[in-house]
């Protein structure tokens, strides 16, 4: 469903991301894993048609985002991790804007975005503007608006920053729920519990490059990554020798 | 257990050494990086702004030398009209000041990103008031000190002012500047403290629209016109007197005029310069002390203004039947729009600006002296003809109030947009005509109520019309263009969008299309006039080139900009 073939990003001399090669299939919950300015926000935004890519090619459900980029992005649902929207608007005038995006409308469309409300706490908002809004209750709405003309695909950064822990619940089951019936979800996440616990197959990303791939098992089973829990296999691809001592640097 | 004892670190304290505009240092740093960076199409961007600024520099330039050398000519009162014609523009520039330091000090005490930093540090009260100010100043007073280096350097060279005039108009109008970003900045204050916190920002702009509708209400009532027609005075010593009374002595503006105007005759006025620079200080100081007593409490009242309520009437449900026949996308497209501007104070509010520019506009052309002895059928129909350029730069003024800013206002909500199926054809196109249609329906208006009034004939009202239709596409269009070449993503304030340098870009580009279209219409409708009042055969050729060139024009203005925005649209990203 989602298809990533030699993806780089340069900025000036800086490369973000190196060739990335990637093929997430339908049905897939992908976790994308990596350390700060790794390039996973990079990508993510580059699959989501917000960035160009320097080099290299991103298929939507096989369709090549740079030749057709509007059926590509016809497919895409996607989540940033800062929640910016449109503050004069109220919630439920949000999601009938973004089913618009869409070309969809109707009594669907509403029915929907009333469920949406409802599951994320949101249902008393939904007439009141944005700007009135917590952080958090900004950033349910963004998911909202990404499920409500159901894609195929959904590419999220960070879902959980800003949220409470039933909305990261309710999120988690929702994410299963939506793959199990053949959508593809690509997340990436510092929550590595979360991360474990839900998704099919982790990709860890250090330099722009794609350092570790597979299911956890597989990673578990890697004599090269060799241990039990994702955070030793993530600290060990991303240097945590590098570590300062934690006395130096509060004596300095 | 063992407990870890962290060496007591050393106290920090305030650098006394640092200066004491240190808060400023990433704002510029942040504008050296911007300046430094290679970006592509740079150089073509800056040739383009390079030329025209330099045609419009000259154009200032041309029209005040040519009216100071023609005023220098005339004996006894010429000196006086240039006097009285540098106190007018003068006035108009702390109009102006004012206005835009009252706009730009609330984004810049009260709603900047670097407050909340600023704020919580320990950072004396002086430093962070010194620091503002001087940025308030700055983002309001650049475009007013553009406008005054053409109009100065032509009073310089009309007068013969040396080179000493250059340094001492600079010395005269560094108070001029600073006078009216401490009142707008005070002012501020205070609206931010009296008003309900949750609607400060929302009236503020309103009282902003509101003074700048009374100062132009203001401007008519004085009726500069007065000036230009000396047998309205009952004697020559009548009008020297009015000439030689001051306007307003107690405003700076005037000093500065008395100033330079003495600079010029070289007779020495240390009256008006030390008003200035003592006016200057007291104001700062004045200023300074009303900003330790209120800023704490203004600052943490405008943090609370966010409306929660939205108004969902009748109106919203019938615009969306109407817009039903253009689809799902377009109709929510526009639908947005029109909701995000009548639900933002700051938006709608200029509308009252807009009536009293058309208010103002239409009886300024029903109180011009077209009828009497001396006034002729040829005249008659030239005045409506060059009313065109004053109704094309109403437009402009508009357009860059409410279609400049269309692009920039989906700032950081443009990741959105960008992610979904949506062309940037069609976003472009919602921003267009919501725009456009009204402009177009308010420029018909203007110009058949104002050739109604001018009692013109059928000729020239097909050409008002239709010239006046070609130019509003014009300039809607360069509006957009210019609007997404020159994006404001991260402004905290959508009134200050227009102010901003891609704004000065698109009303010089407006003015520069509005004069080229009527230029190229001048030769036929002289033809045609001058055919009709000494019966002379018409010139059809002269007619089609015209005309054809004018419209050309317009439709090139209409269509270039807008391609161009839609490939700098489609390519800018959005990190």
């Amino acid at each position: 469903m989602i298809r990533l073939s030699g993806l780089t990003k340069n900025y000036g001399s800086f490369v973000a991301v190196d060739g990335l090669d990637l093929h997430v299939p339908q049905g897939e919950l992908f976790g994308f894993l990596g350390p700060n300015g790794a390039g996973k926000t990079t990508t993510l935004r580059m699959i989501a048609g917000i960035l160009k890519p320097t080099a290299g090619r991103v298929f939507i459900g096989g369709v090549d985002l740079a030749v057709d980029p509007i059926a590509a992005k016809a497919k895409l649902g996607f989540i940033p991790d800062r929640p910016f929207i449109y503050e004069k608007l109220t919630g439920a005038e949000f999601l009938r804007f973004v089913a618009g995006l869409y070309d969809q409308h109707g009594a669907q469309v509403e029915h929907r975005a009333r469920e949406l409300l409802a599951l994320f706490d949101l249902e008393e908002w939904r007439d009141e503007l944005v700007e009135s809004y917590s952080h958090g209750m900004r950033q349910k709405l963004i998911i909202s608006s990404a499920f409500v003309h159901r894609p195929e695909v959904i590419v999220v950064d960070e879902p959980h920053v800003g949220l409470d822990p039933k909305a990261i619940k309710i999120l988690r089951d929702l994410f299963r729920e939506y793959a199990a019936r053949g959508h593809t979800i690509m997340m990436s996440t510092h929550t590595l519990a979360t991360a474990e616990s839900l998704c099919d197959r982790i990709g860890i990303i250090v330099n722009g490059k794609m350092h570790a791939l597979g299911t956890m098992s597989e990673l578990r089973g890697s004599a090269t990554y060799g241990g039990s829990g994702l955070e030793e296999i993530f600290l060990k691809l991303t240097g945590e020798n590098a570590a300062r001592n934690l006395m130096d640097v509060l004596d300095a | 257990m063992t407990e870890t004892h962290l060496p007591a670190a050393p106290a920090i304290v305030e650098n006394p050494d640092a200066p004491l505009l240190w808060i400023l240092t990433p704002k510029y740093l942040t504008a050296r990086a911007r300046a430094m960076a290679g970006e592509r199409g740079r150089g073509a961007r800056f040739a383009v702004l390079g030329v025209v600024g330099v045609l419009f520099w000259g154009f200032i330039f041309g029209v005040l030398y040519k009216l100071l050398s023609y005023f220098k000519g005339v004996p006894e009162i010429g000196e006086l009209l240039a006097g009285k014609l540098l106190g007018l523009l003068l006035v108009s520039f702390f109009s102006l000041l004012l206005l835009s330091n009252v706009i730009t000090a609330l984004s810049s005490f009260f709603l900047a990103k670097d407050l909340d930093l600023l704020v919580s540090a320990p950072v004396d009260w002086l430093r962070v008031y010194a620091a503002k100010l001087l940025e308030t100043t700055i983002f309001s007073s650049w475009m007013v000190v553009l406008l005054a280096v053409p109009m100065f350097t032509a009073y310089g060279m009309a007068y013969d002012g040396g080179w000493g005039f250059g340094p001492f108009v600079a010395f005269t109008f560094i108070p001029f500047l600073v006078i009216p970003s401490v009142l707008g900045s005070a002012v501020t204050l205070l609206l931010v403290n009296i008003f309900p916190a949750r609607r400060t920002r929302d009236i503020l702009s309103v009282i902003a629209v509101l003074t700048a509708g009374g100062i132009v209400l203001l401007f008519r009532l004085v009726r500069p016109e007065k000036l230009a027609r000396p047998e309205g005075f009952r004697s020559l010593v009548d009008f020297i007197a009015v000439l030689r009374g001051p306007t307003s002595p107690l405003l700076p503006s005037e000093w500065v005029q008395r100033s330079v105007m003495s600079f010029l005759a070289e007779k020495s006025d240390a009256l008006s310069m030390y008003m200035l620079w003592s006016t200057a200080a007291a104001f700062v100081v004045i200023g300074a002390l009303l900003h330790r007593t209120m800023y704490a409490a203004g600052f943490s009242k405008a943090q609370e203004s966010a409306e929660r309520w939205a108004r969902v009437g009748i109106m919203q449900k019938l615009g969306m039947r109407a817009l039903a026949p253009l689809g799902t996308l377009k109709r929510e497209l526009v639908m947005k729009e029109v909701r995000l501007f009548f639900r933002d104070t700051t938006q709608w509010s200029q509308l009252i600006l807009l009536a009293v520019l058309v208010v103002v506009y239409v009886f300024n052309i029903k109180y011009l002296p077209l009828k009497g002895e001396g006034i002729t059928f040829f005249l008659v129909n030239v005045v409506p003809f060059l009313n065109l350029v004053l109704a094309g730069f109403v437009l402009a003024s508009i357009a860059a109030r409410f279609i400049f800013p269309a692009v920039s206002l989906e700032g950081r909500t443009l990741w959105l947009l960008r992610s979904s199926p949506l062309a940037m054809r069609d976003l472009l196109w919602a921003k267009f005509w919501v725009g456009t249609l009204p402009l177009l329906i308010l420029a018909l208006g203007i110009v058949a109520v104002t050739n109604y009034l001018l009692q013109v004939s059928v000729f020239m009202f097909l050409v008002s019309v239709l010239t006046i239709t070609l130019m509003t596409f014009a300039i809607a269009g360069l509006a957009i263009g210019f609007g997404t070449m020159f994006p404001q993503f991260e402004t905290e304030n959508a009134a200050q969008i227009p102010t901003s340098f891609g704004g000065l870009l698109f009303m010089m580009a407006s003015i520069c299309i509005i004069g080229g279209t009527i230029i190229l219409e001048a030769r036929p409708v002289y033809g045609f006039l001058s055919a009709r009042a000494f019966h002379q055969s018409e010139n059809p050729l002269e007619m089609v080139l015209g005309f054809g060139a004018a419209a050309l024009l317009c439709v090139a203005s209409t269509v270039i900009p807008i391609k161009v925005a839609l490939r700098r649209l489609e390519n800018t990203e959005f990190g």
